[in-house]
């Protein structure tokens, strides 16, 4: 149990500094827009989006129609539609925690359980269940301690939020040692930036999800040749 | 502040967030294995969704001025060149992150 606890506290290390700043950020932030800390805990309980959360700020406090609401949200966590294709028998056989993994699979979850390599003497699904609670504990403690006491940090921490660009950069180049096949990487970086360019910053990550998945499909023989037996 | 209304706001994006994450298992979870096609994609695409996601990172970049983008790719090539070196991932994102702290706080400012 202790080894469980130590092994899921470090692989989510990077991911608690990530969470407690922009969790701070976005209690905050609440606080400002006039909202206590029940709300802020609320939200960051039961929404656990981090840009979603963000964005439904301005929402609060307007007659903002539902449907707009419900527009808003659908398109902006459009990607992660995607996410659970990787991981649909894994949860399906993790039981009672079946429901939570989905509800708690964030870009940053989703990162860390595609890249956490389980040690063999500990079990895949309490690693998997420790991954996704552990995460969600420290975006509802940062964004509690950003609106209780947001207001009294005085230390500069601009820059802090590098933390979630460096944990994808080490993902990614984790995956890129450890794959024989670089295709779905190229794919992903080159989708990227065209549709960033084509789209802007706002819409492009579902244009560039889509495109990627297209030159995985149109590439499979290829791919799966270079990686042995994949299916 | 209309409180009812605001509990109907977040309940709202709440339950459309969890929809999205849902949308994939409600799809293909229910029969014994997803189509061979479903898997494979399953299995290759997070390369992919990672490289879409260090994208999405750098999506504010502008290279109209040095501190506009200089210090996002310092940061990177730290981390890359930490990362290939010592394989060590705390290192790595944490002396990444300082690195970039201090650029954007001193050096760029």
């Amino acid at each position: 149990m202790k080894k469980l606890i130590q092994f899921i506290f470090i692989r989510t290390l990077p991911v608690l500094f990530a969470f407690l700043f922009l969790g701070i950020a976005f209690g905050l932030l609440l606080q400002r827009a006039g909202y206590n800390v029940v709300w802020t805990f609320l939200i960051s309980t039961f929404v656990y989006a981090g840009s979603m959360q963000f964005v439904l700020i301005p929402f609060l406090g307007t007659d903002m129609s539902i449907f707009t609401v419900i527009l808003m949200t659908l398109s902006i966590n459009s990607r992660h539609i995607f996410y659970g294709l990787s991981f649909i028998e894994k949860f399906k056989r993790m039981g009672k925690a079946y429901p939570y993994m989905i509800f708690a699979l964030t870009d940053e979850t989703y990162s860390l359980l595609c890249s956490t390599k389980i040690p063999d003497d500990l079990d895949e699904k309490k690693v998997f269940f420790g991954i996704a609670l552990f995460t969600h504990i420290y975006w509802i403690s940062g964004s509690v301690i950003g609106s209780l006491l947001g207001e009294l940090i005085t230390f500069d921490t601009t820059g802090i939020e590098f933390a979630m660009t460096a944990l994808f950069v080490v993902i990614f180049i984790e995956q890129w040692l450890t794959a024989q096949n670089h295709i779905p990487a190229v794919a992903g970086l080159l989708c990227g930036i065209v549709s960033l360019l084509i789209f802007g910053p706002g819409s492009f990550i579902l244009p560039a999800l889509i495109a990627s998945i297209v030159i995985i499909l149109a590439a499979r023989n290829i791919i799966q040749k270079k990686d042995g037996a994949i299916i | 502040m209309n409180f009812a209304y605001d509990a109907g706001i977040v309940l709202t994006v709440a339950v459309c967030t969890f929809l999205t994450r849902l949308f994939p298992f409600a799809l293909f979870g229910r029969k014994q294995s997803p189509h061979p096609l479903v898997t494979y994609i399953g299995k290759i695409l997070p390369s992919a969704v990672i490289a879409v996601l260090v994208i999405y990172c750098l999506k504010k970049v502008q290279f109209t001025s040095l501190p506009a983008f200089a210090p996002q790719f310092i940061g990177i090539a730290v981390v890359a060149a930490l990362h290939i070196w010592k394989r060590n991932f705390l290192l790595s994102i944490g002396a990444g992150t300082v690195c970039y702290m201090v650029l954007v706080q001193v050096v760029f400012k």
